[in-house]
């Protein structure tokens, strides 16, 4: 089943149209998405890198945990809702953009990859988050977390080159079937 | 006066590569984004923590030693790859208001981090008025905030 044709009647939708169209609330909505970068990824790679045992290494694990998620949790709640309005300004494009495709991948693996982590490793965080360099499995976990934000973050940014658009015939036919192309009759 | 030097930045080999390729500047824009989430993360560290918000256990200058190598760092990234870009493009940056708002905002950002902020953030904490803090971690938000805002928006201009 596709998701194309959900995709083009959010696109005719009226608040979809004046999203897109409109001159000052989509680069708005854009920025805010970006900026918040600072904000979530810029606390979860400070939690990465403490993880791997590369930064703030005399604090204890639980302490950054303790004092940084709930910062990520709300720059995530920010990118979350600026994300949606950017696709739902433009959700047939968007949809059928490898780009798209491969970042909301890698967000289900990230999220899985913390799932993992909050459950696993992170439950006995008491006794190994004082030592400098986390468990083999914690130091993963970080490794994991920046690998996938950081595709996350560049294919993000590719979305809105249109180098592998369905409708300029360029992209070879794996990327056609991957983007979901459909030929027109 | 210095609309010459611009002109001069676009008849450069560099100018060329990087306008003429059709994917090096999406990539060294790439890695200017990557940067920003880290300098992002070392900027607000600390900054939350002269708010007293964040790693509040830790003391002040305990947090702005560890933020530091990591603002270095991510810093240079950002000005190596940020120069990339300027160079690709310098006259539209030349003409548009945002280049310069984000020009200035960087400079004083800079100047501000490395003189009042760190020695501030590495005195004595009861030697500092707690209102003081909080300014200069304002201020340093502030101008940052410029920085970013000020270069998203040169891709929109123009």
């Amino acid at each position: 089943m596709s998701l194309l044709p959900f995709c083009e009647w959010l696109a005719a939708t009226k608040w979809s149209i004046a999203l897109h169209e409109s001159l000052y609330m989509y680069p708005l909505v854009e920025s805010v998405h970006v900026l918040t970068l600072c904000v979530f990824v810029g606390m979860s790679v400070l939690l990465d890198l403490r993880l791997l045992g590369l930064a703030l290494r005399r604090v204890p694990v639980a302490e950054v945990t303790d004092r940084l998620v709930p910062w990520m949790v709300a720059g995530f709640i920010v990118m979350l809702i600026t994300g949606l309005l950017l696709f739902y300004a433009i959700p047939v494009r968007s949809y059928q953009n490898i780009f798209f495709r491969v970042k909301l991948i890698a967000l289900v693996l990230a999220g899985i990859n913390a799932w993992v982590f909050h459950t696993g490793v992170h439950k006995r965080v008491t006794e190994w988050g004082l030592g400098r360099t986390p468990p083999r499995k914690a130091r993963i976990a970080g490794a994991m977390s920046l690998f996938l934000w950081a595709v996350i973050i560049v294919c993000g940014r590719m979305i809105a080159y249109n180098w592998f658009d369905c409708d300029l015939k360029q992209p070879g036919s794996f990327i056609r079937w991957a983007a979901g192309c459909v030929e027109k009759k | 006066m210095l609309l010459p030097f611009f002109q001069w930045v676009e008849t450069t080999r560099l100018h060329d590569a990087i306008a003429m390729s059709s994917w090096a500047f999406a990539v060294i824009e790439s890695v200017h984004l990557l940067a920003l989430s880290v300098i992002g993360g070392a900027v607000l560290i600390l900054d939350l923590r002269l708010l007293g918000l964040g790693l509040r256990r830790q003391t002040i200058a305990e947090v702005a030693r560890e933020a530091h190598p990591w603002l270095v760092g991510s810093l240079i990234v950002m000005i190596v790859t940020g120069i990339a870009l300027f160079v690709s493009e310098p006259t539209k940056c030349y003409y548009s208001t945002p280049f310069w708002v984000k020009m200035t905002s960087l400079a004083l950002a800079m100047l501000f981090t490395f003189t009042v902020r760190r020695k501030v953030s590495l005195a004595e904490e009861t030697r500092v008025r707690p209102i003081w803090l909080r300014t200069v971690a304002l201020v340093s938000l502030t101008l940052w905030f410029g920085v970013g805002a000020g270069g998203r928006w040169i891709g929109f201009s123009g």
